[in-house]
């Protein structure tokens, strides 16, 4: 019959959709009721502003209608519970219906709560007709959820929400004909949308019908009514507005982590979240999503759980996650009262698509020195931040002198370097004072012939050395901090910049492997087991023969090198000249001995 | 039929097999794609030429634990080890060693800035142990026998450093232990006698057993350090014996 007119409408248009709808009548009082624990033969109602929005099918038997005020509905229905309105609780409880309608048929769209339209092909093809699909469909909403529910099946989402109300299967073009039964009323039943005055007009032109309604001229309809007449006018005819958006299931995009054992400390817990978060936007990045809205959700081991949203401006990077767990994990457990951490997890709430942010081509870049520095805080954490320290090397002549230890994320770079190179002329000694005490009026052979001290085997000889350079700022801010100074033969380019400080005296390399924290008292003894002593500062008095450190290395002395004295910071008081000796052991073991305030120290090892 | 359809199929199995041996010969002969190359696949960490040959992997496999046994000489093998792989950009950590000489770290080719330190871990061993394995690419560890470290939490760190593919050093004994390195013969050369000289570089033999090696287990000498303190292969493979050259 009406097949005509759908036939009469642009080609484009092409054949109404078959829409299965499934819907589960006053589903807001339902979801109340529910979440209320009210019986469900007790008459309900969702009131809103003091007006019945919904009410349960005993409160309609007790005369209790929409739009009715709450005292009104009260007298009519003394038992009446009267429940509050909660469109999220709304949404929430209806998802296990969607998914049991998913698990038969896919492509479900959820209009609203309490209301899911779906294309009819599909179920109807393989249960073997639309009656059969919908009787399926019923089924498995009351046997997984309990809910009751209807289907209608019609040409258009709008013709099969009212079919479902109807608890009707229109025939496949029949249902132009079925909607011109209908009365204008049917076009104000959506609550989202208010067409209670365009029903009211419509009312007054006496037109009552649907199909009174739709056999007006579209244009007609357009030029004197508006564009939601227009709308409305599709409708009534049977045609869609737009075909069904097929729902699609939503990915898990949220990560769990067991904490075995239960965590009650907030390092160790934050450690753990790092790893999670790491995960979280690991699915994250799969996807192409950032996330804006993180869920940190934790279940305690007396089974409470604790969930807070975390909202910011700016998608979330992974150390962001990590910094806002490790805030929500410090206030619930410094709350205290709710045990240890059991479970952590993650939920991006609110996600949008991933910005021009992108890992590195080949992948790791960066992510190698996150991962470290991450485990280093870590151990700071369990040590406290002196615990992890890092090697910065300055200017010196000991070994020891020439390391500083800096903690861990301290500033390491320029600063030090600096500041060590800018100390270098005034606490370090202008360098021919330290190549040899004036009154040294007598080198001894070996050492006058071979040059083979330490302090010049590198450097130039005592007449010509080198008061340390003064800095040259911007350059050794360049320059790779450290490594020049120490290794002064591998300097690539010399030219370029200005010589790092020279430090005559100091010990070349090969340095020691092993430099004690605080120097160890030893013991040399010469062949007939009296200490050696100095005859002068560069002169042993007798040939060593044993060397005894207790707890350190001990045995028989089969070489050494020097004494080589070491003037420095002669402008202290109390500052005391000391000499160096480079003593191997027969078992290989070589050690590095100071000789100060009268006897000798083990400062270093060449392990 | 299906006689024909099997023969069919067989000769041309053979004549697949064919191919793939042609393709793969020139790649059999030329030994450079034989060896291992040390650090291609992000398996192995590369270590100093010298070393590389005695290590069975030509490198330190990622995930393995490594015993340096104590010995004079060992802290300069630690580094060896450490420099190659440090240089190239791994993170390294020493654990439990106060008297670490940073410079000669240096000196041996190892970035500092890359080397991280925690000299007193103190009763939390383990778990600092633990928790740099996690990040870093080297962990070498020290003092565990006398922190009294037990066998079960040496084998939770092996494990968990073996699914993190970190290599885990330990400096003394580590019972269980895919690779034993230890010095020997070490041999100060550089001092001439009478006090004149001064120690230029040790020549050490490194002894390597453990798994993927002949039980008589492997030895290099290498100058160990070398003259300018990063580890060299010894010029001579012999040793020359240790003489006392103290002479007045």
């Amino acid at each position: 019959m009406s097949r005509v007119r759908t036939g009469a409408e642009p080609a484009t248009e092409g054949p109404p959709v078959r829409v299965l709808v499934l819907w589960s009548p006053d589903w807001p009082v339902t979801a109340a009721a529910r979440a209320e624990g009210v019986p469900s033969h007790q008459p309900a109602a969702v009131v809103v502003a003091n007006r019945v929005l919904a009410c349960s099918a005993t409160a309609r038997a007790h005369g209790v209608r929409r739009g009715l005020r709450r005292r009104e509905a009260q007298a009519r229905c003394p038992e009446l519970a009267v429940l509050g309105r909660d469109p999220e609780r709304d949404a929430r409880l209806f998802e296990p219906v969607v998914v049991a309608v998913e698990e038969l048929a896919p492509g479900v769209e959820v209009v609203r709560p309490g209301l899911v339209a779906l294309p009819a092909r599909g179920p109807a093809g393989f249960f073997g007709g639309e009656l059969g699909a919908a009787e399926r469909l019923v089924d498995q909403v009351a046997a997984r959820t309990g809910v009751e529910c209807q289907v209608g099946v019609a040409d258009g989402l709008f013709a099969a929400v009212l079919a479902a109300r109807r608890g009707v299967a229109v025939e496949a073009g029949a249902t132009p004909a079925f909607l011109a039964a209908m009365d204008v009323d049917e076009l104000d039943r959506e609550p989202e949308v208010d067409r209670s005055e365009l029903v009211g007009l419509l009312r007054r032109l006496g037109l009552r019908s649907l199909g009174a309604f739709g056999s007006l001229d579209a244009a007609d309809v357009a030029s004197r009514f508006g564009a939601d007449a227009v709308l409305a006018h599709r409708l009534a005819r049977g045609l869609d507005p737009r075909p069904p958006v097929r729902r699609c299931p939503p990915e898990e995009l949220a990560v769990e982590l067991e904490l075995d054992p239960p965590v009650d400390r907030v390092d160790a817990a934050a450690f753990a979240a790092r790893g999670l978060a790491e995960r979280l936007h690991g699915v994250l990045a799969g996807h192409g999503l950032s996330c804006t809205r993180l869920g940190v959700a934790a279940t305690t081991e007396q089974g409470e759980e604790l969930l807070r949203i975390w909202r910011c401006a700016e998608p979330l990077t992974p150390s962001g996650t990590v910094d806002r767990v490790r805030w929500q994990l410090d206030a619930w457990l410094t709350r205290g009262g709710s045990g240890a951490v059991v479970r952590m997890r993650l939920t991006p709430e609110e996600t949008v698509t991933a910005g021009a942010l992108q890992l590195g081509l080949w992948g790791e870049v960066g992510v190698a020195d996150e991962r470290a520095g991450r485990a280093l805080v870590r151990t700071q954490a369990l040590l406290g931040p002196g615990g992890v320290v890092t090697a910065v090397l300055t200017g010196g002549r000991d070994p020891a002198e020439r390391v500083r230890l800096v903690a861990w994320g301290d500033a390491r770079g320029t600063l030090d370097g600096m500041s060590d190179e800018r100390a270098g002329p005034m606490s370090g000694e202008p360098a021919p004072q330290e190549s040899g005490p004036v009154d040294d009026p007598a080198p001894r052979a070996g050492r006058a012939g071979g040059g083979s001290g330490p302090g010049r085997a590198r450097e130039p000889g005592p007449g010509v050395a080198q008061p340390p350079s003064p800095p040259a700022g911007p350059m050794r801010r360049n320059a790779r901090r450290g490594t020049r100074r120490t290794t002064p033969v591998r300097t690539a380019r010399p030219g370029l910049l200005s010589p790092p400080p020279a430090w005559p005296g100091r010990l070349p390399a090969p340095s020691p492997a092993s430099v004690l924290p605080e120097p160890q008292s030893a013991v040399l003894l010469d062949a007939a087991g009296r200490p050696v002593g100095l005859r002068a500062s560069d002169l042993l008095a007798t040939a060593p023969e044993r060397l005894d450190v207790a707890d350190g290395p001990s045995g028989t002395v089969v070489g050494w090198a020097g004494p080589w004295p070491v003037q420095q910071r002669w402008w202290v008081p109390g500052a005391v000249g000391t000499a160096r000796l480079q003593v191997v052991l027969d078992d290989g073991a070589a050690v590095l001995l100071v000789a100060a305030r009268g006897r000798w120290w083990l400062t270093a090892v060449y392990d | 039929m299906a006689e024909v359809a099997r023969a069919d199929a067989a000769s041309r199995l053979e004549m697949a097999r064919g191919l793939l041996r042609r393709v793969e010969r020139p790649a059999r002969l030329d030994p450079a794609r034989v060896a291992p190359t040390p650090g291609d696949d992000g398996k192995v960490l590369p270590v100093a030429a010298a070393l590389a040959r005695v290590l069975p992997a030509g490198g330190l496999r990622r995930g393995a634990t490594v015993a340096v046994g104590a010995a004079p000489g060992a802290t300069s093998l630690l580094f060896a080890l450490l420099a190659e792989a440090s240089a190239s950009g791994a993170w390294a950590g020493v654990v439990g060693r106060p008297d670490l000489g940073a410079l000669a770290a240096a000196e041996a080719g190892i970035r500092l800035d890359r080397l991280a330190l925690v000299p007193e871990p103190g009763r939390d061993l383990v778990a600092v142990v633990a928790a740099l394995v996690d990040g870093l690419d080297l962990v070498a560890v020290a003092g565990h026998e006398r922190a009294g470290v037990r066998a079960a939490d040496r084998q939770r760190l092996a494990a968990r450093a073996r699914q993190r593919g970190t290599v885990l050093i330990a400096l003394g004994s580590w019972p269980g232990a895919d690779l034993e390195l230890s010095c020997t013969r070490p041999f100060w050369e550089g001092l001439v006698g009478g006090g004149a000289g001064r120690l230029r570089t040790r020549r050490a033999g490194v002894r390597v057993r453990g798994r993927g090696i002949a039980p008589g287990g492997r030895e290099a000498t290498l100058l160990l350090p070398g003259p300018v303190g990063a580890p060299e292969p010894a010029a001579v493979d012999t040793a020359p014996a240790p003489v006392r050259v103290a002479a007045v």
